[in-house]
C-alpha cells in the first residue's frame, strides 16, 4: 500500500482513534452532582410584601380633585418579606428578601436548595410579609421522608393556604 | 512569553511532522483546523436538520422521540444523532487547538488582529449552541443542564420570576419552555455561522473546505465512531428527582461542575475576564508590523497580480489616477498589510536585471526594497567559495530562519520575484539556488508556498523562466524543527552541482555592476 491509500488507511486510523476518544470523553467520567444517598429540598416562591398604606387626612382629601379622593395613600415600594426555615429545629434559613424591580415594586423571591442525607425531617417555615406585624403572618410544619435522589419543592401561595409541597 | 511561544511552536511542528507521515502534508489535520471547523459545522447543521424531522417538541414528547430515533431507527436517525454530537465535540477540540496554534504561530497580532478578535464570539456561540442542544433531549443530563443553567442565570436577577422555578417540580414545567429552547437551538447556531463568516472577512480566499481526502477521512471516522460508540441516552428527566451521577459531555459541558462548586459571582466575573483578556491578547503586547507595502505608480500597469496574490486582502484595484494609459492602479491598506512581501514577488516590474535608472518596482516593501534584496544577494554570494556554491533564500519562519553564510532570510519565500533566481544563476552569483520555505503543510503567510510552487511550475504569473535550469534550483519545505534536514539537502545539492558541467549562459557580474547595485540599494533607503 502506498501513496494516498496509505494516507487514507493511516489517517483514517488516527482520525478514528480521535473520534473514539472524543466519544468516550463525551460521556465519561461521570460527574457526581449530588453526594450519594442525598436528596434535595428546594424552597422556592415569589411573593410581594404587603403594601404600606396610611389614611389621608381630611385636609389632604380636600386638596385633591373630586375624582381622585381615595381614602388611603400607598407606597409603590414593597417592604421586604422575611422568611425562616428550620430543619429538625435547626435554623437553616433566616432571610429578609428585598423586593425586586428597579423601584422595588416587584415581588420578593427566594430559590434555595438544601442538600440533605436521605431520611425523615421535620421542616418548620415562617413568613412575615408586613413589617408592621408582630410575629409571623404565616407558618407551616411538614414532615418529609427524603429518599436518595429525591427532589422536594416547597412553595408558598397565600391563595392556596400558605406554604405547600408540590 | 516569547520563549513559551517558541517552545509551543516547535511542539506543534514536531506533532505535525508525525501527522505528515500519516496523512501527507496536504491532508495534515493540524494544518487544516479552520477548514475542519467549518466542515464539522456543516456536518452538525445537516444532521441537525435531519434530526429535527423526527424530533417532537414537548415535555413528554421530546424524550420519547429521541428514544425512538436512537433505538428503533438507530441505523439512520440514531447515527445522525451520534454524528451531531461527536462532530460538535470535535468542533470544540478543533476550535481550541486552532486558537492555541494561531497564537503559537504568532498570526494573531499586528494587522492580523481581526481574525483573532472575531474568533472570540465564535467560542461563545459554539458553547451556547451545545448547551441548548443538550437541553432538548430532556433526559437526566438535560435536566441537570437545565437546572444548573437556570440557577446560574437567576443570579443575574434579570428575570422577574426565577426561571429555575420552572424546573423545581414536574407541575411547573410547560411545553412553552421547549418551544423556546428549540427556537434558541436554531437561532444560536445561525449566529454562530454569521460569526464564523465575519471571522474570515480579512483573509483572501479563506480555506473553508478541507481537502477532499481529509474530509472523507474525517466523515468516515465520525460515522465509524458513531456506529461503534453510539451517543448514550440517559433515563428520562424527572423533576421529582435530582440526577445524581451524570455522564457529562466534557467538551461542551465541562465547566458545569465548576459552576456548581464556585460562587456565581466568580463564574460571571470569570466569563468577563476570560473574554476581555482573550479578545485583548493581540494588544498584550501589541506587535507592530514593518511598514506596509508601497505602490510606485510609474512602474505599475494595473495588472492586478498583486491584488490576486496578497493573502490578507490588503490591496485593492482602483481607477487610474495619474493619467497613465492604463485602466487601473492599486492601493494598499496599511492597516491590513503584514509586510510579507508577496506582492513584490508577484509584480512584473520586479526585475533585478535592470541597470538603467533606479531599481524600483510597482509595489515594494519600504523596509526591504527589491534594490536592497539584489544588493544582499550580491553580498551573500561573495561569501560563497569553492565548487557547488549554493545561495539560499529562506523563509524566516522555517528551518532556515536563522542567519547563516550564503543565506538570505525573508518574511516569505513568495517575496522572491522568480527573475531574481534567473539573475543569480545567469550572472554567476552561485551555481545553484536553494529556496527554503516554511513547512509545506501550512505557510506562515497562508499562500506563499502555493504561489511559489505555481510560479516555479509555470502555472501562475510571474513564471520562472523556462531557460532557468531546474536542476540548479532546489526547493525545500521544512519547519523550524528541521534545520538538520535543510542542511543535509543543501549539502547534497551542492555536491550534485559540483559534479555538473558549468552552467553555459553565465555572463559573470562585474565589480562595477556590483558597486552600482549596492549604491542603488543605499540610494533607495536614503530616499525613504
Ligand atoms: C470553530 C470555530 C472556528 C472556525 C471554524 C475557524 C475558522 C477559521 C478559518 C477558516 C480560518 C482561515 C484559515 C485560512 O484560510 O488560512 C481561520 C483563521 C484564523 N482563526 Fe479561526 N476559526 C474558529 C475559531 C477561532 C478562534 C476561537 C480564534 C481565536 C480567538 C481564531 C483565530 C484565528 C486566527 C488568528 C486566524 C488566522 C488569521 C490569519 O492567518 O491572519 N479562530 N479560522
Ligand atoms: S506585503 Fe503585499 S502581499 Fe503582503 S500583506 Fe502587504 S500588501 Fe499584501
Ligand atoms: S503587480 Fe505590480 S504592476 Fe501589477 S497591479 Fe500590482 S503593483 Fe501594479
Amino acid at each position: 500500500m502506498t501513496g494516498r491509500w496509505l494516507h487514507i488507511a493511516l489517517g483514517g486510523l488516527v482520525s478514528l482513534a480521535l473520534v473514539l476518544a472524543a466519544a468516550a470523553l463525551s460521556a465519561w467520567p461521570s460527574w457526581q452532582s449530588l453526594p450519594a444517598g442525598h436528596g434535595v429540598i428546594r424552597l422556592s416562591f415569589t411573593h410581594s410584601g404587603a403594601r404600606t398604606c396610611r389614611d389621608r387626612s381630611q385636609a389632604e382629601l380636600d386638596a385633591l380633585p373630586r375624582n381622585m379622593r381615595q381614602a388611603q395613600i400607598c407606597e409603590r415600594r414593597r417592604p421586604p418579606v422575611h422568611v425562616e426555615m428550620d430543619v429538625d429545629g435547626r435554623a437553616v434559613l433566616a432571610r429578609s428578601l428585598p423586593p425586586t424591580g428597579l423601584s422595588g415594586t416587584g415581588p420578593s423571591r427566594v430559590y434555595q436548595n438544601f442538600e440533605l442525607p436521605a431520611g425523615t425531617y421535620d421542616i418548620a417555615l415562617r413568613l412575615r410579609d408586613d413589617p408592621a406585624l408582630v410575629g409571623y403572618g404565616d407558618a407551616a410544619e411538614f414532615r418529609i421522608d427524603l429518599a436518595p435522589g429525591q427532589s422536594v419543592a416547597i412553595d408558598y401561595d397565600p391563595g392556596s393556604g400558605g406554604f405547600f409541597i408540590h | 512569553m516569547g520563549a513559551a511561544r517558541a517552545a509551543l511552536r516547535r511542539g506543534f511542528d514536531r506533532a505535525e511532522r508525525g501527522l505528515d507521515i500519516a496523512f501527507g502534508p496536504d491532508w495534515n489535520p493540524l494544518a487544516q483546523l479552520g477548514p475542519l471547523g467549518w466542515f464539522l459545522f456543516w456536518i452538525v447543521a445537516l444532521t441537525g436538520v435531519y434530526l429535527f424531522i423526527f424530533f417532537d417538541t414537548g415535555v413528554e414528547a421530546a424524550y420519547g422521540s429521541v428514544e425512538w430515533l436512537s433505538t428503533d431507527h438507530w441505523w439512520h436517525a440514531g447515527v445522525a444523532r451520534s454524528l451531531h454530537r461527536y462532530a460538535s465535540d470535535l468542533m470544540v477540540l478543533v476550535m481550541f487547538t486552532h486558537l492555541v496554534r494561531e497564537w503559537a504561530m504568532d498570526r494573531y497580532r499586528g494587522a492580523r488582529w481581526f481574525s483573532w478578535f472575531t474568533g472570540v464570539p465564535v467560542i461563545w456561540f459554539v458553547y451556547l449552541s451545545g448547551i441548548t442542544g443538550y437541553w432538548l433531549v430532556w433526559d437526566k443530563l438535560a435536566q441537570y443542564v437545565a437546572v444548573t443553567t437556570t440557577e446560574l442565570l437567576d443570579t443575574l436577577g434579570l428575570f422577574g420570576e426565577p426561571i429555575a422555578r420552572n424546573f423545581a417540580s414536574p407541575q411547573m414545567l410547560s411545553d412553552r419552555f421547549f418551544t423556546l429552547m428549540v427556537f434558541l437551538h436554531i437561532a444560536i447556531p445561525l449566529l454562530l455561522l454569521l460569526a464564523m463568516w465575519i471571522h474570515i472577512q480579512r483573509i483572501s480566499e479563506p480555506r473553508t473546505r478541507p481537502p477532499r481526502g481529509l474530509a472523507v477521512i474525517t466523515l468516515g471516522a465520525l460515522v465509524a465512531g458513531s456506529l461503534i460508540l453510539p451517543a448514550p441516552l440517559l433515563g428520562q428527566a424527572d423533576l421529582a428527582q435530582v440526577p445524581q451521577s451524570i455522564a457529562l459531555d466534557w467538551f461542551l459541558l465541562g465547566l458545569y461542575p465548576v459552576i456548581e462548586s464556585v460562587p456565581a459571582g466568580v463564574i460571571w466575573a470569570g466569563c468577563v475576564v476570560f473574554t476581555v483578556l482573550l479578545a485583548g491578547l493581540p494588544w498584550l503586547p501589541h506587535r507592530a508590523d514593518p511598514p506596509a507595502a508601497e505602490v510606485f505608480l510609474d512602474h505599475c500597469n494595473g495588472c492586478a497580480r498583486c491584488v490576486a496574490d496578497c493573502p490578507y486582502a490588503a490591496i485593492t484595484l482602483e481607477p487610474r489616477s495619474d493619467g497613465a494609459p492604463f485602466r487601473f492602479e492599486v492601493a494598499v491598506d496599511p492597516a491590513r498589510c503584514v509586510a510579507c512581501g508577496i506582492c513584490m514577488g508577484s509584480c512584473p516590474s520586479s526585475t533585478p536585471f535592470r541597470r538603467s535608472g533606479d531599481l524600483i518596482t510597482g509595489i515594494d516593501l519600504p523596509q526591504r526594497p527589491l534594490a536592497q534584496l539584489r544588493a544582499e544577494v550580491i553580498d551573500a554570494a561573495e561569501a560563497l567559495a569553492g565548487p557547488g556554491r549554493v545561495l539560499t533564500l529562506a523563509c524566516g519562519h522555517g528551518a532556515g530562519g536563522a542567519e547563516a553564510r550564503g543565506r538570505i532570510v525573508l518574511p516569505c519565500v513568495a517575496m522572491l520575484p522568480p527573475s531574481l533566481i534567473d539573475f543569480i544563476l545567469s550572472r554567476g552569483l552561485a551555481e545553484g539556488v536553494c529556496v527554503a520555505g516554511c513547512a509545506e503543510r501550512d505557510c506562515q503567510n497562508r499562500v506563499g508556498a502555493a504561489w511559489t510552487k505555481a510560479r516555479f511550475g509555470r502555472s501562475r504569473d510571474p513564471y520562472l523562466r523556462a531557460r532557468v535550469p531546474r536542476e540548479r534550483v532546489l526547493t525545500v519545505w521544512a519547519g523550524p524543527t528541521e534545520p538538520g534536514r535543510l542542511e543535509a539537502e543543501v549539502s547534497a545539492f551542492s555536491a550534485r552541482l559540483a559534479d555538473m558541467a558549468p552552467y553555459g549562459p553565465v555572463r559573470q557580474i562585474g565589480a562595477e555592476e556590483k558597486q552600482e547595485a549596492r549604491a542603488k540599494a543605499i540610494g533607495r533607503s536614503a530616499a525613504e
